[in-house]
This record gives structure tokens, C-alpha cells and sequence, in this order.
């Protein structure tokens, strides 16, 4: 097993504000790493460091051996062809349809005829549970969890090699945050992706972790197989998954 | 503490600012200005920057036209020169008032939308979806709207001088008794074409000001709603306060000698 993404002592700041101090973390080919930690951690920094959203002030970043950082041009779009990204907050584009959004990659960024970008989009519209009619209606029009579902129809209908998923589940019932976890594991496996997962939620990391690794204060504390976090040895992975306020992580409450 | 130390750091604050200015109009003109080219965005911007600004344009010009021709009255008759109404008219109008005004009216309708559109999609990340998604945000967002308010303007403008001196005319010949044809005549045989294209290389440049100034401020606001407000407020000062400045310098570069 190969590591497909590898991110060494990646440093970044934000004004006085230090946010990730020298991450390392590395995922191995075709698997699905979950990301944990409390919020305001450096998680969804982390993944847009990666996409080069947020260039990093120093370490390294190499995807398939490929160096990551300061990519530009056609370089940079070929890089990033290879990935899909559901954003924390969807990030759909209000002003298009939702098959629109869904075929936006295969348009826009590959030059795809509309004529099949949206039969694609259709068909993965469908795989996420969603009919053929919701891709005429805009985003503001669904519920969060159809936006959710629309977002990840939208990450993987270029079929991408990577996938990233920024709190799939945050803000939906548990019903549908099941349902979600399920399309996840189900789309990760047709594609055979290797995926980054950021979540709170216990449950859905359980569920769609081939391994975990927990970040506190920009670094990874810990890391390992997912059916080893309760055998973790690590007071700052007990406290988060038994989501206790007392314990080694002291909340800034006040200063947040 | 120094008391010259608030005065340094606007000084410095204003230089970083007009550096960054600087460095996203490089990056609109060599990444949003060239290949490839989003068609529907194009013609998608010319309707909501051109066609949908043309009431606003034409009625600001067709009373300032009617405004323009009172005062010009008023003024020129103690000096019993009353017969310069109408080549005064025609000569503000499409010198200064037309591309000024439209300019000034365009930026509070479109700069202000542009700021607030790309605004909203900065704050809840659908610029980053668009990279992630490989379509280049310069491209795709800046270009179609540089574009079609480079090329709106200047027609804007053209409609509006002509509605302005309409103005003119209907209340030269309506209220303050000018022959008609007297009126055109005289309109028609003291305007140059100078007068009108110099106009119109000014509305040009305004129609740049004004999506580039929507464009950058809405790319850089922050913060939720509130950001998406402070950028759109910035957006239309900035414009502006730009077209009043640039305006200036283009009247001495064209009329100078
Ligand atoms: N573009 C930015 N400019 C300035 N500060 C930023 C920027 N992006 C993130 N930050 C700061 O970096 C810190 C980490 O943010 P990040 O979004 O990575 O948190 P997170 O771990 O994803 O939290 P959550 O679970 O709440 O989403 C926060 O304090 C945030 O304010
Ligand atoms: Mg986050």
C-alpha cells in the first residue's frame, strides 16, 4: 500500500493566528482517512491547503509523488481535476439549476458538450436518491439535507481519484446523516477513491473510516486503524469520542 | 504614543490597498480577458449590466438634458445669448454630464450587485467550489462582467446623450420658446464628433472601473453578511470616487490643448 496523499510539517498562519503547526499526516491509496477534532482545529484549512485554495506558509504536500504547493495554469488545472470536494457549507451556485451544479466539472471545467453533462448529472443525481425533476429546481428551493445530497452528487460526477467531504452530515437528522454515510461508503467503493472525511460525528466516522486521525491545535495527536480508537490510549481521543467537557482539552471558551 | 502614527498607518494602509487593487487588475486582464471564453456568462452580463441599467440611464439623462437647458437660460439670457441654449446642451451632455452620470448611476445599480453577487459567493465558498471544480474564478466571474460593462457603457452613454439632448430640445421648444428647427439646427451645427467619442472613450473607462471595483471588492469581503454589506458600500465609494477622479484626468488628457 502506497501513500496517495502525504502532508508533511505543513505550517500555516492567519495573522497572529496560528492555525495548523506543522501537520503530518498521510493516506494510503483507496483508503478513507476521518478526520476528527474539535471545531476551529485547522480541518477544513487542512483540505484547502491540499487543493491549494490556502497556500501554506511552509511543509510539504505531494499527491501520487506529485509536489502540491504553489501549483499554477494548466498544471494546476490538471491537479485539481483529480479530486471532488463537498464543502462544509455545499457551496452549490445559487444562480444555476441543481443539474447545473451537478454537471458543473464536466462543463466548465472539461469542456464537455451540456447534452451529456446532464444525462451524467441525471445519473448521478439518481445514485444519491434524487429524482430526475429535482435537477430543474435551484438550490435555494431544497432542504439542507437535498443540498447535502446535491453537493456530493456534484463531487463525484467527474469520478474523481480523491474525494474530500467537510462535514457531510453536520446539521441533518440522524435518518438522513445515515443515509448519507451509506452514499458515501457506496460511492467511495464504485469509484474506488481515496477520501479525506472531516466530521464531529462519531457515528458517521465509524461508519465510513478506514482509518482516524485526531487533530488538536494543528497537529495530529493521534492516528490509527478505525477499530482501534476505543483501545486509542490517548485522553484527548477519549474525551472527543465520548464528547466529555472535562478532560485534557481545556474548550477557549472565552476566548473563541 | 506618536501622534503621527494614525497618519502613517492610513498612508500604509492605503498604499497596501492600492497594491492589492493593483494585482488583481493584472490577474482580471491577463487571466479573466484571454481563453477560454464562458459564452453564457458573456451574454448573460451584457443583459444584466446593459439592457438592465437603460430606464435608469435614460431618464437620469433625459431630465438632466431639460435641467441642463433651464439653467443654461437662465444664465446666458443676461447676457442676451439666449441662442447658445442648444449647443451648450448638446456639447455638457455629451462631454461631461452623459458618460459622468451614467457612470455615476451605473455603479450604484451594477457595481453594487457584482459586489454583493460575488460577495455572497465568497462567504459561503462557492468561489472555491468553482477551482476545485477547475473553472478559473478570473475567467468565469471577472472576464464576463469587465467585458460587458467595457462595451455597455459606452452605448448606455450613446442612448443617453441622445435622450439628454432630447431633454433639452422638449424644454427649449415646450417651455422657453425656441423654434424647433432652430433648436436641432443649432444643436446639430456646433456639435463635433470629437465631443461625442471623447465622451464615450470616458464611459469606456468607467464601465471598467465600475465591474472591476465590483469585482474586487466582492472577492474580498469576508465575514458573512456584514462583509457582503461593507463590499458592496466599498464597491460603489470606490467606483465612485474613481470615476469623478479618473474623469478629470481624462477631460486635461482630451480637451488639454
Ligand atoms: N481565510 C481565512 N482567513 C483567516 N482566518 C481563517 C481563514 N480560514 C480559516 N481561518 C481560521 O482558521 C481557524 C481554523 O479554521 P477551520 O475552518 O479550518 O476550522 P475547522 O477545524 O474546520 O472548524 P469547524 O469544525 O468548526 O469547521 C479558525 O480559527 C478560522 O478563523
Ligand atoms: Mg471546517
Amino acid at each position: 500500500m502506497t501513500a496517495h496523499i502525504v502532508l508533511e510539517n505543513v505550517e500555516k498562519r492567519f495573522g497572529p493566528k496560528h492555525v495548523l503547526r506543522g501537520l503530518t499526516v498521510s493516506v494510503a491509496k483507496g483508503r478513507s482517512l476521518v478526520v476528527i477534532g474539535g471545531s476551529g482545529t485547522g480541518k477544513s484549512v487542512m483540505l484547502k491547503c491540499i487543493l491549494g485554495i490556502i497556500r501554506p506558509d511552509s511543509g510539504k504536500i505531494s499527491v501520487g509523488g506529485q509536489n502540491a504547493v504553489g501549483l499554477r495554469g494548466a498544471e494546476r488545472d490538471q491537479y485539481l481535476s483529480r479530486f471532488g470536494m463537498l464543502f462544509q457549507g455545499s457551496a452549490l451556485f445559487d444562480s444555476l439549476p441543481v443539474w447545473e451544479n451537478v454537471a458543473f466539472g464536466l462543463t466548465h471545467g472539461r469542456n464537455m458538450a451540456r447534452g451529456r453533462a446532464k444525462d451524467i448529472a441525471i445519473e448521478k443525481l439518481a445514485q444519491v436518491g434524487l429524482g430526475a425533476d429535482v435537477g430543474a429546481l435551484y438550490p435555494a428551493e431544497l432542504s439542507g439535507g437535498m443540498q447535502k445530497r446535491v453537493a456530493l452528487a456534484r463531487a463525484i460526477a467527474a469520478d474523481p481519484e480523491i474525494i474530500f467531504f467537510d462535514e457531510p452530515t453536520t446539521g441533518l437528522d440522524p435518518i438522513m446523516a445515515d443515509v448519507i454515510n451509506d452514499l458515501i461508503v457506496d460511492c467511495v467503493k464504485r469509484l474506488g477513491a481515496t477520501t479525506i472525511s472531516i466530521t464531529h460525528d462519531m457515528a458517521s466516522a465509524r461508519k465510513i473510516a478506514d482509518d482516524i486521525a485526531m487533530i488538536y491545535r494543528g497537529q495530529i495527536i493521534w492516528s490509527g486503524p478505525a477499530n482501534t480508537i476505543d483501545r486509542s490510549g490517548n485522553d484527548y481521543v477519549d474525551q472527543f469520542i465520548h464528547g466529555r467537557a472535562d478532560g485534557p482539552i481545556k474548550m477557549d471558551v472565552l476566548k473563541a | 504614543m506618536n501622534p503621527l502614527a494614525p497618519l502613517g498607518r492610513l498612508v500604509l494602509g492605503f498604499l497596501a490597498e492600492t497594491g492589492r487593487i493593483a494585482l488583481f487588475t493584472r490577474d482580471a486582464l491577463l487571466q479573466g480577458l484571454t481563453p477560454r471564453y464562458y459564452l453564457r456568462q458573456i451574454a448573460l452580463q451584457f443583459f444584466r449590466i446593459g439592457y438592465t441599467s437603460l430606464p435608469v440611464v435614460a431618464l437620469t439623462a433625459f431630465f438632466t438634458g431639460g435641467a441642463l437647458a433651464l439653467q443654461i437660460y437662465l444664465g446666458s439670457s443676461r447676457f442676451n445669448a439666449e441662442s447658445l441654449v442648444a449647443s451648450i446642451v448638446a456639447l455638457g451632455i455629451t462631454r461631461e454630464l452623459g458618460p459622468v452620470l451614467a457612470g455615476l448611476m451605473v455603479s450604484g445599480r451594477v457595481g453594487a450587485s457584482i459586489a454583493a453577487e460575488l460577495g455572497t459567493m465568497r462567504v459561503t465558498e462557492q468561489i472555491d467550489a468553482l477551482v476545485t471544480l477547475s473553472a478559473n474564478p478570473q475567467k468565469y466571474l471577472v472576464g464576463p462582467r469587465l467585458l460587458a460593462a467595457v462595451i455597455s457603457l459606452p452605448l448606455l452613454v450613446a442612448i443617453g446623450d441622445t435622450i439628454g439632448i432630447f431633454g433639452g430640445y422638449m424644454v427649449g421648444t415646450h417651455s422657453l420658446g425656441f423654434n424647433e428647427y432652430a433648436y436641432l439646427k443649432n444643436t446639430a451645427d456646433f456639435l463635433k464628433l470629437d465631443d461625442v467619442t471623447s465622451g464615450l472613450i470616458k464611459a469606456a473607462v468607467f464601465g471598467f472601473i465600475i465591474a472591476l471595483m465590483g469585482c474586487y471588492h466582492g472577492f474580498n469581503s469576508k465575514g458573512g453578511a456584514q462583509g457582503v454589506g461593507r463590499a458592496t458600500t466599498n464597491a460603489v465609494v470606490s467606483s465612485a470616487i474613481l470615476i469623478l477622479a479618473a474623469n478629470f484626468v481624462l477631460t486635461s488628457l482630451l480637451f488639454g490643448d
